[in-house]
């Protein structure tokens, strides 16, 4: 089903200049493996060599974070909208 | 959640009574909470962008004892947004800058100052004479080792992180709630994640962050509303935007878990990589440069140069040296623009992103490609100071 991914600004020149992104998917884990099927250059920014996610970008399935759902599993619905927020530091 | 100091100590004159009246006057403040505003005392590590609003509405509203840690010096391009500054201060220090105006806004404030880079070996120290810590700070490393020496200390970390028009606020390491560590176990590696000097900060973003911050800050030590615990704000200005996402205290996490393994700061630098960034840039080193008088003489003699600019099409409106434009990011997919057998210097803004695209140019196949030490910067300064900086 579709699902909404939105994207944060540091990731978004990776994404083709996009804030949102709708992907196909029945579970986080395909809404990321579609995402960076559309957009292959976010790849190595969500993802590490061995394919795991990056432990300073979290994923938050609506207010969420999907470490503490069923991770990759987390079934999605129409109504869903998944965000990827990652640390940023500047301050000054 | 109760301030530690002993609010029954603060009394307030008369001219204190007149000056915090509209507190005074709220349920939510009253006499009582204005007294506890008095006796607290908060530290701000960093006076710069978030530390600018943050500080200057805290004075403003009557904080008895503000802690500033700074080490840097007023820079011209810090003036729009680090509002403690004015033009006249380019060039002095940001603490002796900001006393000034905090003590202009409100006299009964008391101001410490902590002329220091903050690092592992005084922060537990400087920590200990306050209630509440203020993160203003501008890089991972001083990020962490807020975080661990607030969870260490016992001590509320009220946090705020800017990028271009979004920012993240939370307050950290409060009593049975989360760290920054529970939210982001660890950093990025260097060069991943942009800084405001490379990736540009929208000038009143920090003002938005910096007072959700004084705003946090105060509340605790008032004991009022829903402190910012366990939720992270964020902040997209460009859509004006405001999203909460929730915070789970990480029982595996190493400086807040149940089997702490960080019983003391750590080597934060390194934790971060910033030693191996050091590491890196000395492998670019390799990379051949040419110094901007070096290639001003070529190609005034006539030589055959080709000019290339590698900066985003903005930065060019800015200034240029008539480079040839192909921003960083499009250099692969246009590389066939160029003639390989011509000799090439490479420029950006500083340096950086230009010993990039030589490295790229040379795996490439174009044997003569060198990067124009300092980029355009280091034009401006040497060459030509008609070319603006930015």
């Amino acid at each position: 089903m579709p699902i909404k991914v939105l994207i944060p600004t540091p990731l978004r020149p990776y994404a083709g200049k996009q804030s949102v992104i709708e992907v196909t998917a029945q579970t986080v884990g395909e809404a990321l493996n579609d995402l960076v099927a559309q957009h292959p250059d976010l790849r190595k920014h969500l993802f590490t060599e061995e394919g795991k996610l990056r432990s300073f970008v979290n994923v938050y399935l609506n207010s969420d974070d999907i470490r503490y759902l069923s991770k990759d599993a987390t079934p999605v619905t129409e109504a869903d909208t998944i965000s990827i927020v990652p640390s940023v530091a500047g301050g000054a | 959640m109760a301030v530690l100091s002993d609010e029954n100590q603060a009394t307030l004159s008369n001219e204190e009574i007149l000056r915090y009246s509209r507190h005074l006057i709220m349920p939510e403040v009253t006499m009582e909470g204005q007294k506890k505003l008095k006796a607290a005392r908060v530290l701000c590590v960093g006076t710069g962008g978030l530390g600018s609003p943050l500080a200057l509405y805290l004075a403003a509203a009557g904080v008895g004892t503000l802690g500033l840690v700074d080490f840097d010096t007023v820079d011209y391009t810090n003036l729009q947004r680090q509002i403690l500054h004015h033009t006249a201060d380019v060039g002095r220090l940001k603490l002796d800058s900001a006393i000034d105006k905090l003590k202009a806004i409100n006299p009964f404030v008391k101001i410490e100052r902590f002329d220091t880079y903050l690092n592992s070996s005084n922060a537990l120290e400087i920590f200990a004479g306050f209630d509440i810590i203020a993160d203003g700070t501008d890089n991972f490393a001083t990020r962490y080792l807020v975080n661990d020496a607030c969870v260490l200390s016992g001590k509320p970390n009220v946090y705020a992180s800017i990028f271009r028009f979004e920012g993240q606020a939370s307050i950290f390491g409060a009593k049975d709630g989360p760290c920054y560590r529970c939210l982001y176990p660890e950093p990025p590696p260097p060069g991943l994640v942009p800084s405001c000097a490379e990736g540009g900060v929208l000038g009143v973003l920090p003002g938005l962050l910096g007072v959700i911050q004084a705003t946090e800050v105060i509340k605790l030590i008032l004991g009022a509303g829903e402190p910012l615990i366990g939720r992270l704000v964020l902040v997209d200005a460009l859509a004006m935007r405001f999203r909460e996402m929730r915070i789970r205290k990480n029982p595996d996490c190493p400086v807040c878990g149940t089997h702490p393994t960080v019983k003391e700061p750590i080597d934060y630098e390194q934790f971060c990589g910033v030693r191996g960034e050091e590491a890196d840039l000395s492998a670019s080193a390799k990379i051949p440069e040419i110094q901007p008088e070096e290639y001003k003489r070529r190609r005034d003699a006539g030589e055959d140069i080709f000019l290339l600019d590698v900066r985003e099409p903005h930065e060019y409106q800015i200034c240029n040296l008539n480079g040839h434009l192909i921003p960083l990011g499009d250099l692969p997919s246009r590389v066939h623009e160029l003639d390989s057998s011509r000799e090439f210097v490479v420029h950006c803004k500083s340096g950086a992103r230009s010993a990039k695209a030589v490295e790229f140019l040379r795996q490439s196949g174009f044997k003569r490609a060198s990067n124009l030490t300092g980029g355009i910067l280091a034009w401006a300064d040497r060459i030509d100071p008609t070319v603006p900086k930015y």
